[in-house]
């Protein structure tokens, strides 16, 4: 057999970029993905579209060019939202490409910001809980408002700053209970994956999971020794933190009774996911296990199939698909099949619906430029809709848009489907 | 983008670009120019000189003027989606990258045309149309990446093309930048403009007659209804009958499409739509028009079809329906990935009635070759896509294919046909252009290229062969993902 690429189809370069060459060779270079890719969409530059950077990632790889200040540039404006792999009619795997690439060959950041806050401090939801409440202190006395409201976030430091502009407004929820039984008979008995900034920001979309499950017959187990997913860290190239996380979140779930392992966040989702093939080595099979039984939560209710009753709730939406739910876990229809059973809600179709907002893990507070970009082409796109309120099913973009919206002076309402569901399922009790 | 510049064009035109588009509007070192490099054919690769991505017309007027000046060849590109090489800076030179053109400047429903920049995707404006009745036809299987630009340089085709024309019928002006630097419209937005017809020539022509900046296409209104078809044949040769029956009966299906058993397979797999595995080759059928006479129409397709020993036909039941198969059919080229991991698609073109004898002839040449080729093509116009799959780390295997191609396309010649179904000229099939056309033909279009294009500045070495020059010598075969 000829090799394509004598220099770099050997065992060392493959373990050295972490990549199968092959999957290089899977892309035809048909182009079809530019178009679906955000970054492209805004620079219009072809070394910030999926093929050109899979053609800079090979040329490194084949030692064609050196990897250039503009060169990783390029590569790091990628968003990873996986655009292009629903695009790609070859099926290239794209995220098979850029992670590890990324992982390997670009320096992990060491500054203050990434080393305490992102990959300290996020991960640890009772952490996080505790740092944030001077926030919900401030938040409750209006102050967060003054802050963003008179521009005094900028004096903060930069990604702090950015990190004040993104607080959602902040509540006080009760703790999950570790357990709660379903209502009427049991269909089936399920895991809740509860994640790190999810638990701390959003706890009421886990309370109305919860509720939601339940009306639907299900038994949820809430175990209290599972952690972070991990992405923050594995999309930093702190790989060795996300697998010690991912080994956690196995003997936290992989034993149980369950037939599913629900998230309500997309990102987390996605990422629970690739537990099997992130790292093929020691214990891949425990984490495949785990994988297998991941379920979104509106993929998993649609496939369980809705039985609980439903009111009306007069309401112009629009929906927006989250990178991680869509292209990464394909789960587009779930969530707008369900949301369509809510009697009186009218669901306005949102235009490019699946580009990405920008908000990217944490993308946002470090490619601030094209992260506002892609913010302001989001929020116009739901503007036009003329729906008021937004139904995402991850918090990154529930962050994102509304803080794009704070910040522009629209009063916008930004919702997961199981609080419009669990809405719904008042609305019917009464 | 700007970053250091490595490039060999002369720091003084390098700079009057930058003064024209901006810094950050040019790339200039070679790690950035190399994406440039080829498009969506990939076996032959030239680095351009310098890249540059201009805003509006004056800026290009302005870039073409300088190049006419200094003598330096000039190529425009928009999403680099060409199977054939028309994206390839053959001669190096300044790439003139259209993508920031990209807007839908006027829509104007009541006289159905639409003003737009070349860099628009040609799918961005039927999204735009949404709501308004009309469509832009032309819809090349790539309408989701390509651009209306270079739908005009190809003079792009697609499913629908059979009943609706290709971009040609479909283009009412446009305007240019000719190799000296003037910007002349042309034809109009009203219909029947007397005169030559420079407008024509115009499409189609890959860039060597000057550079598009704006153009004014035609809407056309959505049909009422579909009627969405698939017919099942036992055989190869029992539906390509049934085609030309189809289109004998008079009957014009908006699209024509044919799959055979190689293809189903592969989509089967990827899409499970139901396809049965043990079919010859199935055809799918769609007519549209008027509500009133699409049940008559879907009759008499049915009969026909069952007259060429049709083993079933079954209806779309409803839009969902429509789109899957659809789906399956647009995204076919994907699904190989599951047979092979190499592929070189061909585009070809006979007479619809030689289609059985064009796929007995391929079929022949997958045997003498010992090569699977498998088929997935717009059999209403006769535009053949025959797949030939390989492994591209076997020397021998893409000698072969390399061979098999050139006689495929050479049948192709010799029953009448073309070389180029859609896909154009570019570097690709420079080769054959002496084969399909006589020497005076070829004398004629050179002529044409001559008065527009005087010094060969514009898109050299593309479409028309140079004398005594036999195009690019292939070595390797294209594998190709979409048409």
């Amino acid at each position: 057999m000829n090799s394509p690429s004598p220099s770099v189809d050997t065992p060392e370069s493959r373990t050295e970029l972490g990549i199968d060459y092959a999957t290089f060779l899977s892309c035809v270079h048909c182009g079809l993905c530019t178009a679906s890719c955000p970054t492209y969409k805004e620079t219009l530059d072809e070394n910030d579209s999926p093929r050109g950077r899979i053609y800079l990632m090979r040329s490194v790889a084949d030692k064609r060019i050196e990897l250039t200040e503009p060169i990783r540039r390029h590569l790091e404006l990628c968003l990873d939202c996986r655009a292009c792999e629903t695009a790609c009619p070859s099926g290239v795997e794209y995220g098979k490409l850029i992670e590890p690439f990324r992982n390997r060959m670009l320096p992990a950041p060491r500054d203050v910001f990434h080393r305490w806050i992102l990959w300290k401090l996020f991960p640890n939801a009772r952490r996080l809980e505790r740092a944030l409440l001077p926030a919900r202190w401030a938040s409750s006395l209006g102050l967060l408002s003054f802050v963003r409201a008179t521009g005094l976030w900028k004096l903060l430091p930069r990604r702090l700053g950015r990190l004040v502009t993104l607080l959602p407004p902040l509540r006080k929820h009760p703790r999950l209970p570790s357990r709660v039984e379903a209502v009427g008979e049991r269909r089936a008995t399920v895991a809740l994956f509860t994640g790190c900034v999810a638990d701390a920001l959003f706890r009421d979309v886990h309370w109305a999971t919860l509720r939601v499950l339940q009306a639907n017959g299900c038994d949820v187990i809430v175990p209290k020794n599972q952690a972070c997913c991990g992405a923050i860290h594995y999309h930093s190239s702190q790989e060795e933190e996300a697998r010690t996380l991912a080994d956690q979140n196995v003997s936290a779930f992989a034993d149980l009774d369950v037939d599913a392992v629900v998230v309500n966040v997309a990102g987390c989702g996605a990422m629970l996911k690739e537990y099997g093939h992130a790292w093929p080595e020691d214990g891949a099979g425990k984490r495949a296990q785990l994988a297998q039984k991941v379920r979104d939560v509106n993929e998993f209710l649609d496939e369980l199939g809705w039985v609980a009753p439903l009111g009306r709730l007069p309401l112009q939406v629009t929906y927006h698909d989250a990178c991680h739910l869509a292209h990464a876990q394909g789960v587009r229809e779930a969530p707008r099949r369900l949301l369509e059973r809510i009697p009186g809600l009218c669901i306005v179709p949102l235009d490019e619906s699946d580009t990405c907002c920008g908000a990217a893990g944490s993308y946002n507070l470090t490619q601030t430029e094209m992260a506002d970009r892609l913010a302001r082409r989001k929020l116009q796109n739901i503007l036009r809709t003329g729906a008021r309120t937004v139904v995402s099913a991850n918090a990154g973009c529930t962050l994102q848009i509304l803080r794009q919206a704070t910040l522009e002076g629209i009063r916008l309402r930004v919702v997961h489907p199981v609080q419009l569901l669990q809405e719904s399922l008042e609305a019917a009790q009464q | 983008m700007a970053s250091t510049s490595d490039t060999t064009v002369p720091a003084r035109i390098l700079s009057t670009l930058q003064k024209i588009v901006g810094n950050r509007h040019v790339l200039s070192s070679r790690s950035e120019r190399l994406v440039y490099e080829c498009d969506g054919f990939t076996l032959e690769k030239n680095t351009p000189d310098v890249v540059v991505f201009p805003r509006t017309t004056e800026e290009i007027a302005q870039i073409v003027r300088l190049c006419h000046e200094h003598g330096v060849p000039v190529l425009p590109r928009g999403a680099g989606t060409s199977l054939a090489g028309g994206g390839l800076p053959v001669g190096g030179g300044v790439l003139v990258v259209l993508t920031r053109m990209k807007d839908i400047l006027e829509i104007h429903p009541d006289d159905r045309y639409a003003v737009v920049e070349p860099g628009c995707v040609n799918v961005w404006l039927s999204l735009a149309l949404r709501g308004t009745g009309l469509h832009y036809a032309p819809d090349p299987s790539s309408q989701g990446a390509c651009t209306i630009g270079g739908n005009v340089a190809t003079n792009s085709g697609g499913p629908h093309t059979l009943k609706y024309g290709v971009t040609v019928n479909h283009v009412l002006a446009v305007e240019v930048v000719l190799a000296d630097g003037e910007v002349v419209v042309l034809g109009s937005p009203a219909e029947d403009t007397p005169g030559l017809d420079l407008l024509g020539a115009m499409v189609g022509s890959e860039g060597t007659l000057g550079i598009v900046t704006k153009v004014w296409v035609r809407l056309t209104p959505d049909p009422q209804g579909y009627r969405t078809m698939l017919a099942i044949f036992d055989s190869v040769d029992d539906a390509t009958t049934a085609i030309s029956r189809i289109i004998g009966a008079g009957i014009i299906p908006a699209a024509l499409e044919m799959m055979d058993q190689g293809i189903i397979e592969a989509v089967e797999a990827a899409f499970q739509f139901g396809f049965p595995l043990d079919a010859g080759a199935v055809l799918l059928i769609e007519v549209d028009g008027l509500e009133a006479g699409l049940d008559r129409q879907q009759q008499d397709v049915t009969q026909l079809c069952r007259d060429c020993r049709a083993r079933e036909v079954r209806v779309a039941a409803d839009a969902r329906e429509r789109m899957r198969l659809w789906k399956c059919r647009k995204e076919a080229f994907g699904a190989i990935g599951r047979l092979s991991p190499s592929y070189c698609t061909q585009d070809g073109v006979v007479p619809r009635t030689q289609l059985p004898e064009i796929l007995r002839r391929i079929r022949e040449t997958g045997e003498k070759y010992r090569l699977r080729i498998v088929n997935v093509f717009h059999a209403g116009d006769g535009n053949i896509h025959p797949i030939l799959l390989f492994d591209e780390r076997d020397s021998d295997q893409v000698d072969r294919v390399l061979r098999a191609s050139h006689e495929i396309l050479s049948a192709c010649l010799e029953l009448g046909g073309s070389v180029t179904g859609e896909h154009g000229i570019g570097v690709e099939k420079i080769g054959f252009m002496d084969q399909m056309f006589s020497s005076s033909d070829l004398e004629a279009m050179h002529a044409l290229r001559q008065a527009f294009n005087p010094r060969g500045l514009l898109s050299p070495g593309k479409l028309l062969p140079t004398a005594g020059a036999c195009g690019i010598e292939q070595r390797h075969p294209g594998r190709r993902a979409a048409l």
